[in-house]
This record gives C-alpha cells, structure tokens and sequence, in this order.
C-alpha cells in the first residue's frame, strides 16, 4: 500500500463577505507518493481555494486536514511555516521571484530558512536543481533577466530545494505558451518518475489534465470525481 | 528585501542629521551653560559664611516671662549690628578644615574703602585673601590680565585692582595709589596687577590684596576675618552644609544655589529648549522611516507572500522589517554622532574672543559622553518604534490574498 501524503476529511469553508456562502462542501481526498494529480474545473468552483487550505496558507476551515498523517488542523502561525518550509513545495501561476535576489540565492532562500544544512550545501544543491531543469548557466542572473518559462522553472527548482513531500501547483502553466507548457509539464512527469514526487496541480489546462495520474474535477465546492 | 537602498539611505540620512543636530546643539548650550555657570559659581563659594546685619531674631521682649502669655507686637525693631567679624574664625576654619565635605576653605576680609585720585574718591571694596587658598578655589590668577597674583604674598603693601577701576583712575601696574578707610585710616599700595572677571560691576569697584594688609587697613589684629569661603567635592551638599554651619558656628550662612538661583534657572530652560529641539528632530526622522517603511510594504506584497508561502511565518516578516528599520537607526545614528562630533569640533575651533572673558578664545562646546550615550539610545528607539507598525502590519498580511489578487 502507498505512503499517504496528503489527507482530508470533510472540509468546508464558507466565504463571510459579503454574504454567508459555502465554497467547498465535503472534501474528502487523499494524495498517495508518486501520483500526479490534477484539479480541474470552472473558474469559482473552489479550486483554488481548496488548495489554498491544503497548503495551510488558509487555516479558516472546517473539518480536518492530514500532511504525513499528521493533522495540521487548528495549528499556530509559526508550526504551519515550519510544514511549508518542509513539506510543501509552491508554484504558482506568477513566479514570485525576489527581484533583489539573484536566481541561485532565490531558490537557496527556502533551504536557508530551514537552516538544515550549511550553506554551502544549500547552494549546491540548488545548483544541483538548477543543473536537472537545464538552467545551470542562469544562476547568477536577476529574475528580471530571464524569459517566462526560465522563471517558473526558477520557482520549480525553489519548491524542490527542501525535498518537499508534495508540489503543489497553482496553474503553473497559466501564463505560459504550449511549448513552455509541455517542457513544464515534462519536468512534473520526470520528477513523478525519477523521485516519486507527489504532485498536485490546479489547472484550466484540460490538455494538461488528461496526462496526469488522477483529474480531481470539482463544481460548486464538491469534488465530482 | 534590501532593496530601495535609496530610501533607506534617506532615512538614515534623516537619522543622521537628527542626532547630529542633538549632538551639536546639546554640546554647545552645555558648552555655553557650563561657561556661564562657571564665570559665577567657579568664583562665588559653595558655602559663605558671614555676619550679616539685621535685627535680633530673638527680641528682649519675647524672653521676658510677664508677657509670656501675651501676644506682643513690637515695632521699630533696629537692625543690630554684632561686627563683620566673624568670632573664634581661627576654630572655625580649622573645624572647617577637617569636614570630609570640604575641599578647602579661604578666608577672606573685606572693606568698604575710597580710592583716591586727585581730589576725587571713588567707592569700591577691598578684598583681604589668603592668595594661596583663592587660587585653589576659585583659580584667581586667570582673571589676572596683568602682573601676577603672587607679589600679593611677595611684597607688602601690595594691591591688584580691577581692570574698571584702574581705567577710571588712569594707573598701570606699578604706580602707588592712596586708599581711605571708613573709619579715616589711609594708606598708599603699590599696584602689582590687575583683574578682569568680565563682570562690569566687580571690575569697576573690586581690588585684592592680602590678607595682612586689609588687616593692618583696617587696623585690626590677625585674627580679624569676616567672610570663610568654602568649597565642597560637590555643589549639591551646598544648601545641607550651608543650614548645618548656621547652626553649629552662629554665623550667617549661604549656599550658591541659593545666591544664584537666577542662573541655575537660566541654565535649566536652555537645557530644556535645546533637548527639546533635538528629540523633536529625532521624532521627525522616525516619522521619516515609518513611511519609508510602509511604502516598502505596498511595494513588496508580493515578496512577503512568497515568502510566507515558502515557510517564513508572520515573525520572521516581522524581523525582517524591524531590524531594516534597526540598521537605518544605528548605521545612521552612529553617523549622527560622527557628524555631530564633527560639527561641535568645528564650533570648538571658531574664535570668540570678548572683552570680558578673558579666558575663553573659542566658542565652548561640552563634549560630554552623556549626549552622545542619549542621542545613539534615542536614535535606536525611535527608528525602532517608527519601524515596528509597519513591520506588524507585514506580518500580518495573508499571503492567500495576494496570490489570489493576482
């Protein structure tokens, strides 16, 4: 039986503002090691929203959220930083970049919060990321500096930097072009393949979807699928 | 983060000129104060002891028992005069001597007496001092402009004489001019020197000389004493020691705050003013950092977010603005102290010569450790609390938001 990464049980929220309404009803889920899962669905069905709970950047739910088996529900501020920092891997639709920082120091930034390894370690095994994603020859520029897909495969090597449990991505193609896309998308797949990492990824993309392990398809805060 | 170099570099700027400014203006007014207070106090004792004229505070009335259980009023009371001397001076100076307070003691005699020129008299006093003990105390020979104070011990029938009072009567160092008592005794004492305190009214009518001179001046024994100058390690026992030697040698007593209150007051609003002034400066410049700081937020929301999304929780944030906001106070408030340093030393060198100080060439500035210690805490707690709302409100901001925003 597979490691189970990520788990919840009956997670809802609702929205206040500025009228009581419920955005997610029942979310029962669970990613195991090495899927690659996807989250489709129209614009307002919750998807974001559900990963913004998963990745405990939103704690105001009901209902209980597992990472490792642990619960992270009802936890502070500061033990919630600690699980981004170790467990989760981000990327999202825009590449939030520090522009004053440049490439390397950017995706070494995580692995210094940690400060589980030396410095000097961190950046080496950024640049290790760096060398698998192809970008080895940009580290020392500013974000600036480099095209759309460079960028995003900048934040792909910071999500990597701590050996994150799950990425998680928040259309991660959104503003990209098929073949920035597709090489996105191949560096997901390597990652499944080579690592058994556990990927989720919110997505428009349905062509982006139907090559991953699962499609979770949501509508109205419920998952369909 | 450590971008908007720019700004914080203003900031800091705004820091530095704030303490620079509170450094200079408190080293000078202390400067100036410290002067002023020392043209007076350094040449009035802490404590003088005198016998002043004045009615009896006991009247023969009070003592007598028949009108013991009366309410008496007595009018016309007369001042009674007990003599100038100070009685048994010889014990006093001696027990004086031996208090632990005390740093020395002078004593002194002094007279009402004409200066005659031609057929002229002019009033002015003449001061009897023990040369050795007034140097001690109150450095005498640096308001000495010419001659030197010591012939007063060297030669008899010697006198120094203010500067006022020897452009009234037209004589230098040297000449012998004739001195009339009260009671009609006169004498001729050879000039060997003369004084400039900087104070009109002590340089047109003050004239030294030594003891035993204003002694046989007066025609009095060696004994004859009618003012003890005291002086004490410090200045605040002055009021305690003062009301204490009342009673114990039934003489009159002062202390300096008392006979200079009107200083003390003068140098106290000066300090006020000028502390004021320097921290509203400060005030100004954390003003200065706090919108720097908050325009930086605006500005790097999206920064913060990332950064909280990849594991900084809303403390880090926090310190990451508060200590930004920290360099800007120390890196700048150490420059304030340099340039304040700078700008007192630049002050210390302008020459300021007046006619009646003759001891002073430059502007004084005070260079105490004290200013310096206050401007870099002020300049550190400020920029810590201009630094602190905006850092909370970062910490504060939620990631989801702004991601979403986008």
């Amino acid at each position: 039986m597979p490691e189970t990464i990520l788990k919840t049980v009956n997670i809802n929220k609702y929205f206040y503002d500025p009228v009581k309404f419920q955005v997610l009803t029942d979310i029962n889920m669970q990613i195991d090691k090495g899927e690659f899962v996807s989250v489709v669905g129209k614009s307002g069905c919750g998807k974001s929203t559900l990963l913004y709970i998963l990745s405990t950047m939103d704690t105001d739910y009901e209902g209980e959220l597992f990472i490792h088996n642990s619960s992270l529900t009802n936890k502070t501020d500061k033990h919630l930083a600690v699980i981004r920092n170790e467990h989760i891997g981000f990327v999202f639709q825009f590449h939030y970049l520090l522009a004053e920082y440049n490439v390397l120091r950017n995706v070494m930034l995580p692995g210094i919060k940690r400060g589980k390894y030396s410095i000097h370690e961190i950046e080496y095994r950024a640049m290790e990321h760096l060398k698998n994603l192809d970008m080895q020859d940009q580290a020392l520029k500013l974000p600036n500096q480099l095209s759309g897909g460079q960028k995003q495969r900048v934040a792909i090597a910071r999500a990597l930097i701590n050996d994150p449990l799950i990425i998680m991505g928040d259309e991660p193609t959104g503003n990209l072009d098929k073949k920035n896309s597709d090489m996105v998308f191949e560096i997901f797949n390597n990652l499944v393949r080579e690592r058994n990492q556990a990927l989720l990824i919110v997505t428009h993309d349905p062509e982006f979807a139907n090559k991953t392990h699962r499609i979770i398809e949501m509508a109205d805060g419920r998952i369909l699928t | 983060m450590r971008a908007r170099l720019k700004q914080s570099v203003i900031a800091g700027v705004g820091v530095t000129f704030g303490i620079a400014m509170f450094i200079t203006l408190l080293g000078f007014m202390n400067g100036l104060n410290t002067l002023l207070d020392g043209l007076m106090l350094n040449r009035t004792p802490h404590v003088r002891l005198y016998n002043e004229i004045k009615p009896s505070p006991v009247q023969p009335l009070s003592l007598s028992k028949d009108f013991k259980n009366h309410v008496n009023f007595n009018r016309s009371v007369k001042p009674k005069d007990r003599g100038k001397e100070i009685y048994n001076s010889k014990a006093i100076i001696a027990q004086l001597k031996n208090d632990k307070r005390v740093i020395d003691v002078a004593p002194k005699v002094t007279a009402p007496v004409f200066f005659n020129t031609g057929s002229i008299e002019i009033t002015g006093v003449v001061n009897g001092i023990d040369v050795n003990a007034e140097e001690h105390l109150f450095k005498l020979s640096d308001y000495i402009i010419d001659g030197n104070l010591q012939d007063l011990n060297n030669e008899n029938n010697t006198i120094i004489i203010g500067k006022g009072l020897s452009e009234k009567m037209m004589v230098k160092n040297g000449d012998v001019i004739q001195i009339t008592t009260l009671k009609g005794g006169m004498i001729g004492l050879r000039i060997v020197g003369i004084s400039q305190i900087g104070i009109a009214e002590f340089d047109n009518t003050m004239s030294y000389t030594s003891l035993r001179t204003a002694q046989i001046l007066l025609g009095e024994s060696s004994a004859y004493i009618t003012d003890i100058q005291v002086k004490l390690t410090d200045i605040s026992d002055a009021p305690a020691a003062a009301k204490e030697y009342r009673a114990r040698f039934g003489t009159d007593a002062v202390d300096a705050q008392t006979a200079n209150s009107q200083f003390e007051t003068g140098s106290k609003v000066r300090s006020i003013i000028s502390y004021a002034v320097g921290i509203t400066l400060l005030i100004v410049a954390g003003f200065g950092i706090y919108n720097i700081l908050n325009m930086m937020i605006y500005e790097k929301m999206d920064s913060i977010a990332i950064l909280k999304a990849t594991g900084f929780s809303g403390n880090d944030v926090k310190w990451i603005f508060i200590s930004l906001s920290l360099i800007i106070g120390i890196v700048g408030g150490l420059f304030g102290l340099l340039f304040g340093f700078a700008l007192s030393s630049i002050i210390d060198m302008i020459p300021f010569e007046t006619e009646s100080l003759p001891t002073i060439k430059t502007y004084p500035i005070d260079y105490k450790l004290m200013y310096y210690m206050i401007g870099i805490t002020f300049a550190i707690v400020t920029t810590t609390i201009a630094g602190l709302f905006p850092a909370l409100k970062a910490s504060k901001i939620d990631p989801v938001e702004i991601i979403r925003g986008k």
